[in-house]
């Protein structure tokens, strides 16, 4: 295996890691809080309803954009520490 | 001015700018007809990418949905946004550095196999043409509501305009077009969602509306709505759900059917760069956001109008009389949309659950005899401005909102359609070594006649709207998005394993379906009544797109270890889509 090659296995473990980080929760939010664990948590009020509630209508939407964001920030910085990014 | 002539300069004048723009940004070679030369700004990107993906279903239906549902129907807002944190991490910036032209064009070359390529046009084409069907139909009402003319003339009116900018214009026109359709459909869905949160909550932002307190009553606004439908009958509209299984795979179907869907997929394949895709989709789902945190409002603020101008002085007193309805109920009428039947001859319009076994004791009391006004869920957004009075010029510009958002997913699909045509079966199979002049005309060609088979489907559309989307959705999830996602992170799938997979996860899910909706939805033509105890494990034909992809993974890896590795070659090529650098503009070579 070359140092080429070791710095590529690297970049997409890497990768791979924060993919499966961001969509734990983005399961956690949508499936989770939203669908699921909705009479867990009926006790947190929210604005005349629960927390499960708001979750499912808004609370996930808001969740996925920051991951979005979040995944893209990441990755285009791991492009460059790697040296794999576009001229 | 009549409300007639306010429709008319609205819907005209943003027409005239659509088109106008489209003339501007003539594509001259196959490269700017089909990724427009690869170099839309990211944030542009993603507002055209919205435009694209909020469709008729999204503008016009889904608040309706909602509102009757309530949480229950909180699947399709989580469900079509989800979807967009998968492309954004499982295939975007792949597909991106791939830098092809068009989604089968990947899994021939992935898959080293024509077959392959093969099913996947017929995949996509399928998804793609039963989806359009449904945004000729909306274009179609919509017209036909505002302009005062039959349905059948307003689908032609749509279907001449999508012609005019997307043949000429490929997807340079239809981008910069799209980006101002964008700016109309979220003017015209957020502007009178203010004027009501403002008018039962006080506060201007629907979103925050939602969840404060209802002005009039003093108590939350969710609480209030919840009150109004219990003594009508219906079920809390913040009910929590019973068949959480089947709730949770109808939402996976939705946001894995985004991700496999060909018009959101081929919109990546427009930026210049890899680190574009990503932001790309950040963006679009930031502007897709601006509608679906709106939508949630919309619809309980609306059931709250509706059943308010049903019932004056609260659900417990009487009912208004029918000769006192006002002018939206009579508008609305014209179109059927909107039924009364004065079932117990009283002359006033009872509006509740006449389904609740408990609830029937107290409409015998109050000498109820069915409930007597249907309504369309479909009209709610459309109708919303009348429903709570705002100025006429609001009216308007709903209509070209509704339009816009038909219009603009239709001519993305379109868009997929042609360049699945003309470049993987035209330029891919019968004649490789067709000219670039002649494969442009050859895509403008099946683009004018998926044009006309859209049209006439739509006068004659095979099922309900929600069926031939739930279809569309199904075969996207269950067929493109395994492929791709195995495409990219598997080196192990070869050729016979993705085939398999894809015919595996396409048949399962089209049976299922037909088993419940009729075959090929002809009406009567069902095995099963499509009612819950019949379903498998309680699963509606609708969730099934979600099991169908995973029979996809499962019989393309099963498959695939039974046979041979993918050659060299090919794993270098897989190899290669996982590391952004290298990556040149998108070619069809």
């Amino acid at each position: 295996m070359t140092e080429h090659d070791r710095n590529a296995a690297a970049y997409w473990s890497a990768n791979l890691r924060l993919i499966v980080g961001s969509l734990i929760v983005w399961a956690l939010v949508s499936y989770g809080g939203g669908i699921l664990l909705r009479p867990l948590l009926s006790g947190i009020s929210v604005g005349g309803t629960d927390l499960g509630f708001w979750f499912a209508q808004q609370g996930s939407i808001l969740t996925f954009i920051a991951l979005i964001f979040f995944y893209a920030w990441r990755m285009n910085k791991l492009d460059k520490e790697f040296d794999l990014h576009e001229e | 001015m009549s409300q007639f002539a306010i429709n008319l300069i609205f819907v005209g004048g943003s027409f005239a700018l659509y088109i106008a723009i489209a003339i501007w940004a003539r594509a001259g070679s196959t490269k700017e007809f089909y990724v427009a030369g690869g170099g839309v700004n990211p944030v542009m990107n993603g507002m055209a990418t919205a435009a694209d993906w909020m469709s008729a279903a999204s503008f016009i239906s889904m608040a309706g949905l909602i509102a009757a549902g309530g949480y229950a129907n909180s699947t399709f807002l989580m469900g079509w946004t989800g979807g967009y944190v998968l492309l954004a991490m499982l295939l975007a910036p792949y597909l991106r550095k791939f830098g092809k032209f068009t989604v089968p064009e990947f899994i021939g070359d992935r898959f080293y196999s024509k077959n392959a390529r093969f099913v996947a046009v017929a995949c996509l084409i399928i998804a793609s043409v039963t989806y359009v069907i449904g945004q000729m139909t909306g274009a179609g009402v919509a017209f036909s509501r505002f302009l005062e003319v039959e349905s059948d003339t307003g689908l032609i009116i749509a279907g001449v305009v999508v012609f005019l900018y997307a043949v000429m214009g490929g997807m340079k026109g239809i981008t910069y077009t799209q980006v101002a359709q964008y700016v109309v459909l979220i003017i015209a869905y957020t502007i009178p969602a203010v004027f009501i949160s403002l008018q039962l909550t006080g506060n201007p932002l629907p979103p925050l509306g939602l969840f404060s307190e209802h002005t009039e009553s003093g108590m939350p606004l969710l609480q209030k709505l919840d009150l109004v439908v219990r003594d009508l009958g219906f079920t809390d509209y913040t009910a929590d759900v019973s068949n959480k299984l089947n709730m949770v795979l109808f939402t996976l179907s939705l946001m894995i059917g985004t991700a496999g869907l060909p018009h959101v997929i081929i919109r990546f394949f427009t930026v210049p760069k890899v680190s574009d895709a990503r932001w790309s989709a950040g963006w679009a789902l930031v502007f897709i956001a601006l509608l679906y945190l709106t939508a949630p409002a919309v619809a309980s603020m609306a059931r709250l109008n509706l059943l308010n101008t049903i019932y004056p002085a609260g659900p417990t007193a009487d009912a208004i009389q029918y000769t006192e309805r006002p002018d939206w109920i009579k508008n609305w009428e014209q179109t059927g949309l909107i039924k009364f039947e004065d079932k117990n001859s009283d002359g006033r319009i009872q509006l509740y659950n006449d389904k609740s076994d408990s609830f029937k004791q107290v409409a015998t009391e109050r000498g109820w005899n069915g409930n007597e006004l249907t309504v369309n869920n479909d009209i709610l957004v459309l109708a919303n401005p009348e429903i709570a009075n705002l100025p006429s010029w609001v009216i308007g510009l709903i209509a070209a909102g509704g339009l816009a958002a038909a219009l603009s997913t239709a001519a993305g699909l379109l868009l997929a359609i042609s360049s699945a045509v003309s470049h993987d079966l035209i330029k891919g199979s019968i004649n490789p070594n067709i000219s670039e002049k002649g494969e442009l005309r050859a895509a403008r060609i099946s683009m004018a006649v998926a044009i006309v088979v859209a049209t006439w489907l739509g006068m004659n559309p095979p099922g309900f709207a929600a069926q031939v989307v739930a279809l569309a959705f199904g075969i996207a999830a269950a067929s493109i998005f395994p492929a791709l996602m195995m495409g990219i992170f598997s080196k192990r799938v070869n050729n016979k394993g993705a085939i398999a997979g894809m015919l595996a996860g396409l048949l399962s899910t089209v049976i299922y379906i037909f088993l419940y909706l009729g075959w090929f939805f002809i009406p009567g033509t069902n095995t099963f009544d499509n009612v819950q105890a019949n379903w498998l494990l309680g699963i509606s034909p609708l969730s099934f797109g979600a099991v169908g992809a995973m029979i996809n993974f499962v019989v393309a890896f099963a498959v695939s270890s039974a046979t041979e590795a993918p050659p060299k070659h090919i794993q270098e090529l897989v190899e290669s889509v996982r590391y952004p650098k290298g990556a040149g503009t998108a070619t069809g070579h």
